[in-house]
């Protein structure tokens, strides 16, 4: 199991590991705390926005009132991410606090992506190891940025696209899984919309908000569509 | 001394925070889980989130002020997408598109 979740986690690994050591070097060059707290917020936080949003928090020392604000709103989009997997984690059990802890964008792409068995069981065991593989490719890039501060010699400008390429790839994947193409021109809408109108912070919970916005108008009319028919055949 | 216990309060903060966001549709919808609702948006909002992370993200790889406008990030993108469809293998287009964007990106083949 552990070679296949390698294989499925591996495009975040290139994605984290830049990511997370773009924030430690952040980290260190910009703050006087000791290098370990920044592995440590990869830990305890596991965000990749949140946690360079924090570096510039912690810089001016906000009001703890504010982080907690700010934290909130940037992470905001995750709110919507549960409602696809309610089901999915549903007796999961002790897994289930850590898979929830865990769900950042990638590891929802990946978790609702993935083809899956009629046991499970053993797919949540699976959903498990995937979050944990994702968590530790972030707290170690986490780690080494820090650890290496400004003298990190490998040019690696560009690698996080493997995160931008994972994203496209996993949109053929759920319209091949769907064969709906109507979910993907709509989020694609509220991206290029939401690019356009909102500051780069309020870009994706902007996005989707109109895409659950738009979901919701799709859901009543398909509802009263059914309503009609029922009326007409009844 | 008070700039650890500062940085410690921060780091719950931020943890909590963010924890809140992640947990709390299974605080309030666990019971709804077979509602229609929930139903309709657990089928159709992955696919739309996809598309709408992928294209927040390509647009901002993308260079935007070049001669061709975002082709530095387009390019990449419509090789994966075009390599996805032609083998289907995850890694493969994965890679091909982000050593397409490395390489446009550090030797400056796309003039800024």
């Amino acid at each position: 199991m552990n070679q296949s979740v390698f294989r499925l986690t591996l495009p975040i690994l290139f994605g984290y590991l830049p990511l997370g050591m773009a924030f430690g070097v952040l980290f260190t060059t910009q703050l006087d705390y000791p290098w370990w707290a920044a592995p440590l917020m990869g830990l305890v936080v596991y965000a990749g926005a949140g946690q360079i949003l924090a570096v510039s928090l912690l810089a001016v020392n906000a009001g703890l009132l504010e982080v907690l604000i700010a934290m909130f709103v940037l992470n905001a989009r995750h709110l919507f991410y549960g409602l696809s997997l309610l089901g999915q984690f549903r007796g999961a059990g002790w897994r289930k606090a850590y898979l929830i802890f865990g769900l950042t964008d990638e590891t929802y792409s990946l978790l609702t992506s993935r083809s899956r068995s009629g046991d499970r069981h053993h797919e949540q065991a699976v959903d498990f190891r995937i979050t944990l593989f994702n968590q530790c490719y972030w707290v170690a890039g986490c780690a080494a940025g820090a650890l290496l501060g400004a003298n990190v010699t490998f040019d690696s400008t560009g690698i996080e696209f493997a995160l931008v390429a994972l994203f496209i790839v996993l949109t053929i994947e759920q319209f091949r899984a769907l064969g709906d193409s109507f979910p993907i021109w709509t989020g694609a809408a509220a991206a290029a919309v939401a690019t356009f109108l909102l500051p780069a912070a309020h870009q994706l919970i902007g996005a989707i908000l109109m895409v659950t916005l738009v979901l919701l108008i799709q859901y009543r009319r398909l509802r009263s569509a059914r309503l009609q028919e029922g009326l007409e055949h009844g | 001394m008070a700039e650890s216990w500062y940085l410690a309060a921060f780091i719950g903060v931020t943890a909590i925070a963010t924890f809140a966001t992640r947990v709390i549709p299974f605080l309030f919808f666990e019971r709804h889980t077979d509602h229609p609702l929930i139903k309709h948006l657990g089928r159709y909002l992955p696919a739309a989130v996809m598309a709408l992370l992928a294209t927040v993200f390509l647009q901002r790889s993308a260079n935007w002020s070049a001669d061709v406008p975002g082709l530095d990030a387009l390019l990449p993108g419509l090789l994966v997408v075009v390599i996805h469809l032609w083998r289907r293998n995850a890694l493969l287009s994965i890679a091909a598109g982000t050593i397409a964007y490395m390489t446009i990106q550090q030797l400056a083949l796309v003039p800024a």
